[in-house]
């Protein structure tokens, strides 16, 4: 970057002007869904049922970030369980993928090329499509109403990606790293397990970061569908409680909103760098 | 001879366990989909095969006017999120102070459970209360409160304006992947031989961006028409059906009537669509890189 004539990145002050308006108009639309949000949490129960619309709250407090664990008492429990739901289904995904990706990766032989185009095809079809003979087979493996009946759907429909992913990264790797470790008499699964996959931590780090925030957002329709018990809904299914049977209790509903997603505000800040990279390798030309 | 047998047989060792999950959890189901559809499954004990009957009724209902708004409802989705998607992506590449934070700002919808950010837009689109209408009031562009969610087709447009808030992130950060992908020689050639600003974008940055933008509103096509949760959270379908696409057609049928049999033959139509789909991503797809390798 900086062998390159800085010229040709200055822009006139006009030019700077309407760059920081567009900006400031793509990102008003982003944002503003989470900045009305915020300010309905502040806001009391009675003032924001009150005419005429008032954008800024007048006596605001945070008191609904209090009351809200109160009113469901079993908010945390959602929060656990969104968590434990999507940790085991990151967990379970990894030791299927990793496997599978080396071997697209790493050998050609007939149908490999096929198979590898299934697998892709598994993605065109979100698991709403396959709900009625999902709920079968479920009922039939006795895991309705149970944490398995979120986990084990979920993993299927987050694979493809996660081995388009992780395939690209160890293409990567050096074939004559492989090589050297045959020669030396290492097994295939040695050389897999102590030579390959210490390279592949970034991509596998990637990869699980991606599942993870994939899981851990397309949650809502298994858990809508194949659980019933309160104690196992994961966060989405469980804010619904906050929708009494007269009216919602707006406020509190977005102030568990926002503790709901703070984990995910936090990932963002720390893992950018991966989340980008994890969404644009193999999908932009290499 | 001997150690490509054995290499042959690790592979298949190490594609064994994903390629056994994938079948049980999607393939037999997609064939359990396939039967069922010719059945009159539900919650009674006994199955019949019906032949085609569960066909025939889809086509005497109002199902032909569902797909239909599918496809209006997914073509108009991925063409608003590819124009939003385009134009941040343009604005997040100009080497402006703070672009970095901007990037990041950007993630919030694509990275928060679909749920949540689903129920604050349901406030935003409440008439009495919510922030458009509110807004709207204030400056005077509208009279009285409008309930977007409560009338059809204010519901189909806010249904797709969410939907569009979702899917926004994903479309920019991949436009803008692919921006930073064409060599900077290029510009600066340009640049040299006295090409502005604006010349070099639609001369240069627009025709290499063209490949990427295709393959993106095809993966796009694909996730929206297969979009749920937006339209179940926001109206379920409502009002008088004017937000129902097949997807939901297919969850209230299967899932709230327990009509399996229906609701199969209608997730059998889907697949169908999605299927014609997945074939001209794969077909598009390797003509544009073998384009990309002509060159």
């Amino acid at each position: 970057m900086s062998t390159q004539p800085a010229m040709i990145n200055r822009y006139r002050w006009y030019e700077v002007i309407s760059i920081y308006a567009g900006i400031f108009l793509f990102l008003t639309f982003i944002l503003a869904p989470f900045v009305e949000g915020f300010l309905v949490s502040l806001k009391p129960l009675g003032l924001l049922f009150s005419s005429p619309y008032k954008f800024w709250p007048e006596n605001g407090s945070f008191a609904a970030y209090r009351t809200m664990w109160v009113s469901v008492p079993g908010f945390a429990r959602y929060i656990f369980n969104s968590f434990f739901i999507s940790i085991i289904v990151t967990g379970i995904v990894l030791i299927l993928v990793i496997p599978a990706s080396y071997a697209f990766a790493r050998f050609q032989f007939r149908g490999s090329g096929l198979l590898l185009g299934a697998f892709l095809a598994v993605n065109m079809f979100s698991g709403a499509v396959l709900l009625i003979p999902l709920f079968r087979l479920m009922r039939s493996f006795g895991v309705l109403n149970t944490y398995f009946a979120m986990m084990v759907p979920g993993v299927a429909f987050l694979i493809p990606t996660a081995i388009w992913l992780l395939r690209t990264y160890m293409m990567r790797i050096p074939r004559e790293l492989d090589e050297a470790a045959f020669v030396d008499g290492a097994s295939h699964f040695y050389t897999l397990r102590r030579v390959i996959l210490p390279i592949a931590m970034p991509g596998i780090t990637v990869v699980a970061i991606t599942t993870f925030i994939g899981s851990y957002a397309q949650q809502f329709i298994f858990a809508l569908t194949f659980n019933s018990k309160t104690e196992y809904m994961p966060l989405p299914v469980g804010l619904f409680a906050y929708f009494g049977r007269q009216e919602v209790i707006w406020n509190e509903l977005m102030a568990a909103s926002f503790v709901g997603i703070t984990p995910a505000i936090i990932v963002i800040f720390f893992l950018q760098r991966y989340l980008v990279s994890g969404l644009t390798a193999g999908a932009v030309k290499q | 001879m001997n150690v490509q047998r054995s290499t042959l047989i690790f592979a298949w060792i190490l594609l064994l366990p994903a390629v056994l999950y994938v079948t049980v959890i999607v393939a037999y189901p997609l064939l359990d989909t396939f039967i069922l559809s010719f059945t009159d499954a539900s919650l009674k004990k006994t199955t019949n095969w019906v032949g085609w009957v569960n066909y025939e009724k889809i086509f005497n209902t109002t199902f032909a006017e569902v797909i239909i708004r599918t496809f209006v409802w997914t073509f108009f989705s991925v063409a608003i999120k590819m124009i939003i998607g385009v134009f941040g992506a343009c604005m997040l590449n100009a080497a402006v102070p703070g672009r970095a934070l901007f990037r990041v700002l950007t993630m919030p919808p694509w990275i928060v459970p679909m749920a949540i950010g689903i129920f604050m837009w349901g406030w935003m689109y409440n008439g009495q209360f919510g922030m458009i209408s509110g807004v709207l009031q204030n400056w005077g562009i509208i009279d009285g409160p409008i309930a977007f969610l409560a009338h059809g087709s204010t519901a189909f447009w806010a249904t797709i304006i969410t939907d569009v808030w979702i899917g926004v992130p994903m479309v920019t950060l991949y436009m803008l992947a692919a921006m930073q992908a064409v060599p900077q020689d290029l510009y600066e050639a340009a640049w040299t031989d006295g090409a502005g600003r604006f010349y070099r974008f639609r001369r240069i940055t627009l025709p290499l961006l063209i490949p990427s933008m295709i393959t993106m509103s095809m993966l796009s096509l694909i996730s929206t028409f297969n979009s749920f949760d937006i339209i179940w959270i926001l109206t379920q379908g409502g009002p008088n059906g004017e937000t129902t696409t097949m997807i939901i057609d297919t969850y209230r049928t299967a899932i709230g009537s327990k009509k399996y049999g229906e609701g199969a033959a209608r997730a059998v139509l889907i697949c169908i669509f999605l299927s014609i789909f997945c074939v001209a991503y794969f077909r598009v797809t390797s003509r544009l890189s073998a384009g990309e390798s002509n060159r």
